[in-house]
């Protein structure tokens, strides 16, 4: 979707990274992952991920590389916790935004868990996050530095979760259990992802993985009982923490 | 049983390596090919950088313990027993200053078609990085 976004701005010298978080590797992404009837009605989809029709009816597959990480590594280098999240990186190769939820905002606990359908008044909060979301990209892309949405070292820094000792012991047990899951050794590395979920229990990356390791489920989107009943457990927590646009 | 060793971008097969509790002692030469660290006598040196040696880090046979080395350099160590796989990931202080400098970590990763892309080579552009999931 962030193709319509790419040929607007790449001529201003917008670049576009997509990183899959997959332990499957392009095997299980290289399909485009649906719900198993939300391909036939992707309006559902649009709404949920606050496109408008607009943007939404002009999409075109992605020209800009579209990246597979089996190991997370790039969610341990920039601390991301799900997707979608997005990091902003200059011309000088600075983060001037660390990384945060990319247009999306909480919508999880309001949709219909069958039709993944959304309240029209959540849907259009949704759309209303998405743009105010793309209208800061834009605003970056063409005033650089001089962008309020380019954010200071001092309140980049103030942003940025470093990672502590669990992080880090985290992330080595996913890049274990990549290895076991690679080799065939699906319960081992199911105990290495597990560890990864327990350990670092903010990342629905790891959550979702240690979830989608089983061969038959690879590749289906992951919306069972499990997942519906960490969702529930947030409680009045974000799922996705909406992007702070203040100026910074 | 042969050991397994991740560290870094590497895996390595080690046929000789003997397993003791925390310790995983290799031949020095092992020990280079599965961490990049090689055993001069300065030290563990790689690239410009040298850590002494503890005595402990030795055996008689000139062996190295890779696991005594990665504690002191504040690595993660997680081990699989049934499939003798050891993985070292990296510590909390080079994770922080990574991402607290603001320079962008590098890394190198394949598009669906396999070909490798690095975020350097995108430098001189601005770049937005998203992640998105398959499930």
């Amino acid at each position: 979707m962030w193709q319509v976004i790419y040929e607007e701005l790449r001529d201003d010298g917008l670049e576009i990274i997509a990183v899959a978080f997959d332990a499957a590797g392009a095997a299980a992404v290289a399909g485009r992952i649906r719900a198993n009837d939300i391909g036939e009605r992707p309006e559902v989809l649009a709404a949920l991920m606050g496109w408008a029709p607009d943007l939404w009816s002009r999409q075109s597959p992605p020209t800009y590389p579209c990246l597979i990480d089996e190991n997370h590594t790039v969610a341990d280098l920039y601390g991301m916790v799900n997707v979608p999240q997005a990091v902003w990186i200059d011309e000088h190769g600075r983060i001037v935004r660390p990384a945060e939820s990319a247009g999306v905002i909480d919508m999880a606990k309001y949709m219909n868990r069958e039709t993944f359908e959304l309240p029209a008044d959540v849907a259009e909060n949704g759309v209303k996050a998405r743009n105010s979301y793309i209208y800061a990209l834009r605003d970056w892309v063409r005033n650089g530095s001089d962008s309020v949405f380019a954010l200071s070292p001092a309140e980049v820094k103030r942003r940025l979760r470093g990672p502590d000792e669990n992080a880090v012991l985290a992330a080595t047990h996913v890049k274990l259990g990549r290895h076991l899951f690679a080799h065939d050794a699906l319960d081992a590395a199911k105990r290495h992802f597990a560890e990864a979920s327990r350990l670092a229990p903010d990342s629905w990356n790891y959550r979702r993985q240690s979830m989608m390791l089983d061969p038959g489920s690879v590749g289906e989107l992951n919306a069972g009982p499990d997942f519906w009943a960490a969702v529930d457990a947030l409680g009045d927590a974000d799922y996705y923490p909406p992007a702070d646009l203040s100026p910074g | 049983m042969k050991t397994t060793i991740l560290y870094d971008e590497r895996t390595t097969e080690v046929a000789a390596a003997q397993v003791d509790g925390e310790h995983v002692w290799l031949e020095a030469d092992d020990f280079s090919a599965a961490t990049g660290w090689k055993l001069e006598s300065a030290g563990l040196c790689r690239g410009d950088a040298c850590v002494r040696t503890e005595p402990s880090w030795r055996d008689p046979a000139g062996r190295v313990d890779l696991g005594a080395f990665a504690r002191h350099m504040g690595q993660p160590i997680v081990h699989d027993e049934p499939n003798n796989v050891w993985a070292f990931g990296e510590s909390v202080s080079t994770r922080r200053e990574q991402l607290f400098s603001l320079e962008a970590p590098d890394f190198t990763l394949p598009d669906l078609d396999g070909n490798l892309h690095s975020l350097s080579d995108y430098r001189g552009k601005k770049v937005f990085m998203y992640s998105w999931g398959s499930y």
